[in-house]
């Protein structure tokens, strides 16, 4: 049975300041306070400012962090970080909207006529260009006032005000597929794409060479009579020219990407795929969730960007993090959904397992939200309350003095540097870390822990959770 | 100390979740009037 490791990984953001009035929270609270709208579109952040943003570059990869600097972050001056950085890159908005229309397969998307020439001339400059439809991109320009104001229609805008195409609804009648609905998906897919065909040049990948491709992403597409039933990894298969290879979606809120990244290892481990991609795309409705906290305490917009990352498992090529398939932990239905049951139930029992101590774990990776996001709506430092809560846990088994909890807090886990997208911030933006760490010594385990908040689709009281230990190549099994 | 109040209990999934807080509050003469467990990330 071949040891799947992860051989590669991706992160991509992208600076969306002028879709940001469709995320969910926006959309419904700007409809109908007029002023409310006008400090919202008064508080976006500029491209170079979401770039300086340490943050962001972190979530790239271009540092570590443990490495960033001293809060506050926000209000950053450009400060010569590059959009291309670490594993990835941040996107600005008016090349989004061009890869939204390339990979738009059903003409839905419109630009401005003078919008769709200028991102397709600048898409053609863009590393990946080869690889995107900019024909499409040109074919989609056209009136883009009209088509705003057809029924059912969504206006796309940079920044602020300027309007530079719209969407028209994917059926008349169909609640799945209206052009909200639709937006949010396509934003997704086009994401995950890019992070897919980062993954794939960026390590000189053929994209034949991917059998098969996972999605981890928060969007369900589908239409009326199976809401959630679609396929997003597929659309983000064939976006990324992945000609091989088919693929499946794994839903479980934002804890998805661990559950697939332990089917997608599995896979390779029984010998039924050599080459299983794991993507997932940046949610829209989560843009601007807490926007009302930032304004509130002065600060600008600063859920403005999507998060997407992608990986690649293989076999054992003798360099790369081996997944520790013995090592994942599940969050059982008797364990209950106090959080210090959660994490007893993923963090501790696995490790119990495996004869490990929680101080063998040199990375603990969870729910990694920006506190600078966080903390201005009430909802305080997340990865924070996580990690004492796991530092407790180890104090609990002997394994830590009470008094070396903060140094725990400290070394094992790391500060808050993902956006609020759910299933990225959940431990799946780690992964690009996890991996260089592991390859250059500097940690000998990893360990993902994603949880996710099932009782929100009011089917269960129940949450539910995974966790996976990423290994050195050179520990021992 | 909640006899004779109604209670309406909001639970967060990294803290506390709502039927946790409802048992107490019930345990306490309480009346859970409603109970939910939100994410607020």
């Amino acid at each position: 049975m071949p040891d799947p490791v992860i051989s590669a990984a991706s992160a991509a953001l992208v600076h969306v300041p002028g879709l940001a009035r469709h995320g969910s929270k926006p959309s419904r609270e700007l409809a109908r306070n007029p002023e409310l709208e006008a400090q919202f579109l008064g508080s976006l952040r500029t491209f170079e400012q979401a770039v300086a943003y340490a943050p962001h570059q972190a979530f790239l990869g271009a540092c570590h962090p443990r490495e960033l600097p001293e809060r506050p972050w926000a209000g950053a001056a450009p400060n010569g970080e590059g959009r291309f950085a670490g594993v990835g890159e941040l996107m600005p908005e008016d090349e989004f909207l061009g890869l939204l229309a390339a990979v738009d397969d059903f003409g839905l998307v419109r630009l401005g006529a003078e919008e769709a020439v200028a991102i397709a001339e600048r898409l053609g400059r863009h590393p990946l260009a080869e690889h995107l439809d900019l024909e499409k991109v040109t074919a989609a320009g056209g009136d883009a006032e009209a088509v705003a104001a057809e029924p059912g229609a969504l206006g796309l805008h940079l920044g602020a005000d300027r309007l530079a195409g719209a969407v028209r609804r994917a059926h008349e009648s169909d609640a799945a597929l209206t052009a909200d609905v639709f937006l949010e998906n396509l934003a997704g897919k086009a994401s995950a794409t890019l992070a897919l065909l980062r993954l794939l040049v960026d390590n000189g990948i053929d994209p034949a060479s991917i059998e098969y491709v996972i999605g981890a992403g928060e969007e369900a597409i589908g239409d009326r009579y199976q809401r959630g039933g679609g396929n997003l990894a597929k659309s983000v298969a064939a976006a990324a020219g992945c000609s091989e290879a088919s693929g499946a979606d794994v839903k479980n809120f934002c804890a998805a990407p661990i559950p697939a990244l332990v089917i997608a290892s599995s896979l390779v481990a029984a010998g039924v795929f050599r080459r299983v991609a794991v993507v997932a795309g940046g949610s829209l409705p989560k843009v601007g969730m807490k926007f009302q906290g930032h304004l509130k305490h002065g600060l600008p917009v600063l859920e403005d960007v999507l998060g997407a990352s992608a990986l690649l498992v293989e076999a054992d090529d003798g360099r790369s993090p081996r997944v520790r398939l013995d090592s994942v932990g599940r969050h059982p239905v008797a364990a209950g959904s106090s959080n210090p049951k959660i994490m007893e139930a993923l963090a501790v029992a696995p490790l119990d397992r495996l004869g490990l101590g929680m101080l063998d774990i040199d990375d603990y990776a969870t729910e990694l939200h920006n506190p600078e996001i966080t903390e201005p709506q009430g909802s305080g430092n997340v990865p924070e309350r996580n990690y004492k809560t796991l530092a407790a846990l180890a104090v609990r088994k002997g394994q830590l003095a009470r008094e070396d909890i903060g140094d725990f807090v400290e070394q094992r886990g790391m500060p808050g540097f993902a956006p609020t997208q759910g299933h990225i911030a959940s431990a799946l933006c780690y992964v690009p870390h996890a991996r260089a760490r592991l390859i250059d010594g500097g940690a000998r385990r990893v360990q993902l822990i994603a949880k996710g908040s099932l009782f929100l689709g009011r089917m269960s009281e129940q949450s539910d959770g995974m966790s996976v230990l990423l290994e050195s190549n050179e520990a021992e099994g | 100390m909640f006899e004779s109040k109604q209670v309406i209990v909001l639970g967060e999934r990294d803290g506390i979740a709502g039927p946790a807080i409802a048992a107490c509050v019930k345990s306490a003469g309480g009346n859970v009037a409603f109970t939910s467990t939100e994410c607020f990330v």
